[in-house]
């Protein structure tokens, strides 16, 4: 039986690891590939960067980082952020990443999708999209980060994304994450029921239970961060909590 | 000398560093001649099936491989390394494979809409009785979880090859083994322990 994916998310910038608050304030976590080779050790079923620098210089050593954490890391790495072009994706995948993860250019260049797809399979196609509820009902897309609104609807934007071959959804819910509040389990459910592709939950862990919950609302990944990466839980803790509520995990 | 054949593919330097990590003399090399020269070779893939299968034949690979699978040099494929050597692709095609296995690469089409395509995450196999006696599993667990990422699989026409099988909406075959030659549906040098004990028991195997 195919596995519910936990994946610790590292948010790299300058090639450090940061972790966002509401994608503001940021706090020094260290070394990518130190962090890496951790979670590796503790099992993680997967790995994923999100290379969150402002300039093109701090972006530049992303795959730097993806090269040197393919060294001595033999487990799945999803990597995403500053992808514009399909030569960017090129670059990540021959430093040793499996998937890519695009968020924005996807948005400006939906062709993307399609042309990364065509060219790599659409298995190693991530789409990220930050979600945002609207007042009126629904959730809305954000770009840069979740900074700007692109006046999209996320549901839509999911299945047209699906359409155009992206192989899993990495959704992130603006409202939640880095308030620890847990996932916003409607749109979990929202969006794993409208795609075929896999969807991998993100945004506003802030206990284990978090974790069950958005498996149980149709996601067939769960990722976090601040709960990994303080040390309040182990990747391991994680999983025998999650296999003891009943859900399908990979035993250590 | 381990050549890990440059076919296009993401995984190269992935491959390259596991292999290195258990104690192999990995060269990644898209040269026939060095592919001939090899002790061992393996072929690694990652990215889709028309590309792929358009990269061995550019690359002129093809003969150097048939030559070198012909003499028994031990191979490794993995992903598309496993679906080339099937007669042809359902995905961006029909496109022709190698055709050193009869059978054909079809898409998953699970009736249950629980289960996403493409296939992604850890999945559990099953040894056939085949398995069982693959030297290249020697001392992993009886029904090990490995790393899947992938949307079409193999259905090969005679099931005699089949070494290791899993499940999603169906049975679908994850490795076989005829002769010289081994090839998983599942990326090793993505599998964490389990993948790297593959890997080092195709590196200290008898060439």
């Amino acid at each position: 039986m195919l596995t519910r994916r936990i994946i610790p998310c590292l948010d790299v910038k300058d090639g450090r690891v940061v972790k966002g608050t509401n994608f503001v304030s940021l706090r020094d976590a260290g070394d990518p590939v130190e962090q890496a080779s951790a979670y590796d050790a503790q099992g993680a079923d997967e790995i994923c960067f999100l290379d969150i620098s402002a300039s093109p210089e701090g972006r530049s050593t992303l795959t730097d980082v993806v090269a040197r954490t393919a060294d001595r890391v033999f487990a799945p790495l999803t990597v995403g952020g500053g992808v514009r072009v399909v030569d960017d994706a090129v670059r990540l995948l021959d430093a040793g990443a499996d998937k890519i993860a695009i968020n924005t250019a996807a948005i400006r260049t939906p062709q993307l999708v399609n042309d990364a797809a065509a060219r790599f399979g659409a298995q190693a196609i991530v789409v990220a999209i930050d979600a945002k509820r609207r007042a009126d009902g629904g959730w809305e897309v954000f770009s840069h980060g979740g900074r700007t609104p692109e006046g999209i609807d996320a549901l839509a934007w999911c299945r047209e994304v699906a359409d155009r071959g992206a192989g899993e959804i990495l959704l992130t819910s603006m409202d939640r994450d880095g308030t620890r509040s847990g996932y916003d389990l409607e749109l979990v459910r929202a969006v794993a029921d409208a795609v075929s592709i896999p969807v991998i939950a993100s945004g506003g862990v802030g206990e284990l239970d978090h974790l069950a919950e958005g498996l149980l609302a149709g996601a067939d990944a769960v990722l976090a961060a601040s709960i990994f990466h303080y040390g309040r839980h182990t990747i391991g803790e994680a999983k025998q909590f999650l296999a003891a509520r009943g859900l399908p995990i990979r035993p250590l | 000398m381990i050549a890990v054949v440059d076919v296009c593919s993401g995984n190269l330097r992935s491959v390259e560093k596991a292999i290195a990590h258990v104690g192999g003399d990995p060269v990644v090399t898209a040269d026939p001649d060095v592919v001939r020269r090899a002790d061992k070779i393996v072929v690694p893939g990652q990215g889709a099936f028309g590309m792929f299968a358009h990269g061995l034949e550019a690359r002129g690979l093809e003969p150097a491989l048939r030559e070198a699978l012909a003499r028994g040099v031990p191979m490794l494929g993995i992903c598309l390394g496993l679906q080339v050597l099937f007669e042809d692709s359902e995905e961006q095609g029909p496109v022709r494979g190698l055709g050193l296995l009869p059978g054909h690469i079809v898409k998953f089409r699970p009736t249950d809409r629980t289960l996403k395509v493409p296939h992604i995450g850890w999945n559990q196999v099953q040894r056939t009785a085949l398995g069982a006696r693959e030297p290249l599993l020697r001392g992993l667990p009886e029904s090990p979880y490995v790393y899947f990422v992938h949307s079409y699989y193999a259905a090969p026409s005679d099931p005699s090859v089949v070494a290791l099988e899993c499940d999603y909406g169906g049975g679908f075959c994850a490795a076989v083994r005829k002769d010289n030659l081994f090839a998983c549906q599942f990326h090793p040098e993505k599998s964490q322990a389990v993948g790297l004990a593959i890997l080092r028991n195709f590196v200290e195997a008898r060439a």
